[in-house]
This record gives structure tokens, C-alpha cells and sequence, in this order.
């Protein structure tokens, strides 16, 4: 046996079974849609749908421009729509201004173009420190940027949903939309790094 | 309400966690049952988004701090589902049903997944009133401590900031809470870090988004 099996479920493990096979039971829910939810979050809504968007933000300035305008109909078009995304406002970052999004309140992420999120965005620390401490934060992340740069916090207290467009690397004239989405990280669309 | 998920501000909490970006999402088999128990019970109609964040902000304090995320939404979950009658507290020890379902507008088919996690459920709504605040005009947040749902987050509470931006009707939370539909204009407004914590701050400027009944012209 394995020195990572558990013999035993967690007091929260049982509970959420009970709770599903209850639910289940009762015709709330159906099997088979939570797993489609599970799939749908695991496989198919993620960081690559946000990665797109500023990979071709970095080489389309019309795009770009729409994206900083009106970012919802911008990320609709290109078919990340829905859930936790209906109201998008996207954040430039330049030489001089830093993005980073939190939710004080909760755990409010752009779950359209993001996916689920991490488990630090939705735990306290991150949650209590992002505001009053940004660059506390990033540091952990290993992004420290120059003193003369503005730190600017969004707290997600309604249903609008941010996006950071982080700056475009210095190559990226070198490199195609595709090839520059694999360099965009979930980390950098939250604004942790840059 | 003024509970311990109003964490803008607090201390103490050490460092942000673990912060590889390839760290799981999913920290056990029972999260991800427990996301996608809350959408499909979310699906059913019986309550609103604002329903289920007060549920999970009445949790105690302590047990709140002490709770992991998906926890959290456990606890909301039941709490919402035990007050509407969907389920009993037995049923919910037992995980066996004992009492008769009560029927519900909706229950989410497998097909019906990814066409509903595309549509979403926008929260802008018509609203004939005109805004009363302009992009640019200083504006102060009240000082409000109500013991319901509240997106007006205590660090911001009496605070001068400027209107950054503009978004129409939103439904508004502090009501749809408690069962009442209104809506109201929701702003973003834009504070400098100075004005929220004095010296003691690496912000330049905290953005929040505010209804139209949490500011007050100056």
C-alpha cells in the first residue's frame, strides 16, 4: 500500500458525499451534470481562453483598443462568455502602472477567462494583504517592480470581473498570437506577476 | 454584516499560501463534488447569488477563519437548502432522504452544462433614473454597519475616493439578500491608498465597485 493512501474520509469528505447522494436522491441535482460541470472546469474554461485575449491584444491594437473600451463585448467575441465573466473591465499594465485584482469579500474571479481559482486568491491571507499591501504580495510571487511604478488594487465587490493585460514582452513582434499565448500566465491576468 | 470574511486590512495571516502557479486547484476529489454541487443547487432557482454569500459570511467568526474555501460553501450550502425546506437536517447527517422534495424551477441536465455556464446570470438591469454621480466627481462612501449583506467592505466605509468609472442598473446586493429586487447605478470608484491606511501602505490607488446608495455627494 502506498505511503499516500488514505484508509479513512475526513469529516468534510463524508459530509460532501452524504450531500450528494442526498441531493441526488432527492432530484435536485443529476450525476451526470456535476461531473459536466467538473469537466467543463477542468478541461475546457481555463487561463488558455484569458491567454488568448492578451496574445492577441499584444498584436492587434484595434483588438486592444476595444479590450481596454469594452472589454465584455471584446472577450465575447472571441466566445468567453458566461459565468462569473458577464461584466469584463480589462487593466493595462505599462511602464508606469501595476494591475493586481482581488476580492476582499470573498473569492470573485473572471471564472470565464480564468477557470477556477487558485487556492491562495481565495484564502485570507491573500484576501486581507492584496489592499493594503500589494507589493507585500507580489514579492512572495517573485515580482518586485521598480518603486516609480503606480500599484493599482481592484477590489471585486460587485459582479464586474477583471482581467490584468500584462505588458507585452519586448520579442513579441517575433511571434504569432499562438505561440504567444503559451507565455501568458494565470498569474500575470491576475496581476500577481507581471 | 461585520463578519470575519471582511478581511481588507487584517494582519497576521502570514504569507499568501503556496504560490506554484502548477499547484492543484482541487486540493481533494470532495472540492471539486462540493464546486459542482453549488452550481447545479445554484441552477435549481431557489435562491440568488446574494442569498448563499450572506449564508457563508454568517458563519461564527472563528469557524469561519478556521474553515477551508469549499468549507465554507458546504456550510452555505446547507444553511440555504435547510431554510427553503429542500432538505432536513437529518437528511443531511444521514445523507439518506426522509422527508418528501419539494419541487424547484429547475434541475440541471448534462447537456444543459455548458450552454447555462455561457449565458451566466448578467446583473445589469434598465434603470430610467439618471445616475447622480459623473466620472471624475469626488465622492465619499457612508459609514454603514448594517447586520445583513453588504458588498461595502469596513477598510472603505467613510472614505473620500473619485468616481473612475460607470456601469448602469446593477441589481443590488444589500437587497436581493433579503428577497427584495432593486436596482441601483453601480460605479467603480477609485481611492488613493493614503486615504484608506495613511502611511502605511504599498498601494497607489484601491479601486471598488460601489452602488449608487453607498456614496454620498461632497
Amino acid at each position: 500500500m502506498s505511503g499516500n493512501h488514505k484508509n479513512t474520509l475526513s469529516d468534510i469528505e463524508i459530509r460532501v458525499k452524504a450531500l450528494e447522494s442526498l441531493l441526488v436522491e432527492k432530484g435536485y441535482v443529476q450525476t451526470a451534470a456535476l461531473d459536466a460541470i467538473i469537466d467543463t472546469y477542468e478541461n475546457k474554461i481555463g487561463p488558455h481562453n484569458g491567454a488568448q485575449v492578451v496574445a492577441r491584444a499584444w498584436k492587434d491594437a484595434n483588438f486592444k483598443e476595444w479590450l481596454l473600451k469594452d472589454a465584455t463585448a471584446a472577450i465575447a467575441s472571441m466566445g468567453f462568455t458566461g459565468r462569473q465573466g458577464e461584466h469584463m473591465v480589462c487593466v493595462e499594465n505599462t511602464a508606469q502602472v501595476h494591475n493586481l485584482v482581488v476580492c476582499t469579500l470573498c473569492s470573485c474571479y473572471p471564472w470565464a477567462v480564468l477557470g477556477i481559482p487558485p487556492v491562495w486568491y481565495k484564502a485570507p491571507a491573500y484576501r486581507a494583504r492584496a489592499v493594503i499591501d500589494p507589493r507585500g504580495v507580489m514579492k512572495e510571487f517573485g515580482c518586485e517592480p521598480p518603486t516609480n511604478v503606480a500599484i493599482k488594487v481592484w477590489d471585486s465587490t460587485a459582479e464586474i470581473r477583471y482581467l490584468v493585460l500584462p505588458q507585452a514582452p519586448v520579442d513579441v513582434a517575433q511571434f504569432d498570437v499562438e505561440q504567444l499565448a503559451q507565455r501568458v500566465t494565470r498569474d500575470a491576468m491576475i496581476g500577481v506577476t507581471r | 454584516m461585520n463578519s470575519a470574511h471582511d478581511v481588507g486590512g487584517l494582519d497576521n495571516f502570514a504569507s499568501v499560501g503556496n504560490t506554484d502557479p502548477n499547484d492543484a486547484i482541487f486540493h481533494g476529489d470532495w472540492e471539486k463534488r462540493m464546486m459542482a454541487i453549488n452550481v447545479a443547487m445554484g441552477a435549481t432557482g431557489q435562491w440568488n447569488i446574494d442569498m448563499i454569500r450572506a449564508a457563508r459570511e454568517s458563519m461564527p467568526p472563528a469557524q469561519y477563519l478556521n474553515s477551508s474555501y469549499f468549507e465554507i460553501w458546504y456550510y452555505g450550502l446547507c444553511k440555504v437548502a435547510l431554510e427553503r425546506g429542500l432538505v432536513t437536517e437529518q437528511e443531511l447527517n444521514s445523507g439518506i432522504q426522509s422527508a418528501q422534495p419539494k419541487p424547484v424551477d429547475n434541475v440541471l441536465g448534462a447537456a444543459q452544462v455548458l450552454p447555462v455556464l455561457l449565458n451566466g446570470s448578467p446583473a445589469n438591469r434598465p434603470l430610467s433614473s439618471a445616475p447622480q454621480f459623473a466620472i471624475g466627481q469626488p465622492v465619499r462612501t457612508r459609514v454603514m454597519n448594517p447586520k445583513t449583506h453588504t458588498r461595502l467592505p469596513r477598510y472603505v466605509r467613510g472614505r473620500t475616493g473619485v468616481i473612475s468609472a460607470h456601469h448602469g442598473g446593477h441589481v443590488y446586493p444589500d437587497d436581493t439578500a433579503r428577497g427584495i429586487n432593486t436596482v441601483h447605478h453601480l460605479y467603480t470608484v477609485t481611492f488613493l491608498g493614503t486615504e484608506l491606511w495613511g502611511e502605511d501602505t504599498t498601494a497607489t490607488t484601491v479601486s471598488v465597485d460601489c452602488w449608487e446608495p453607498y456614496l454620498v455627494a461632497i
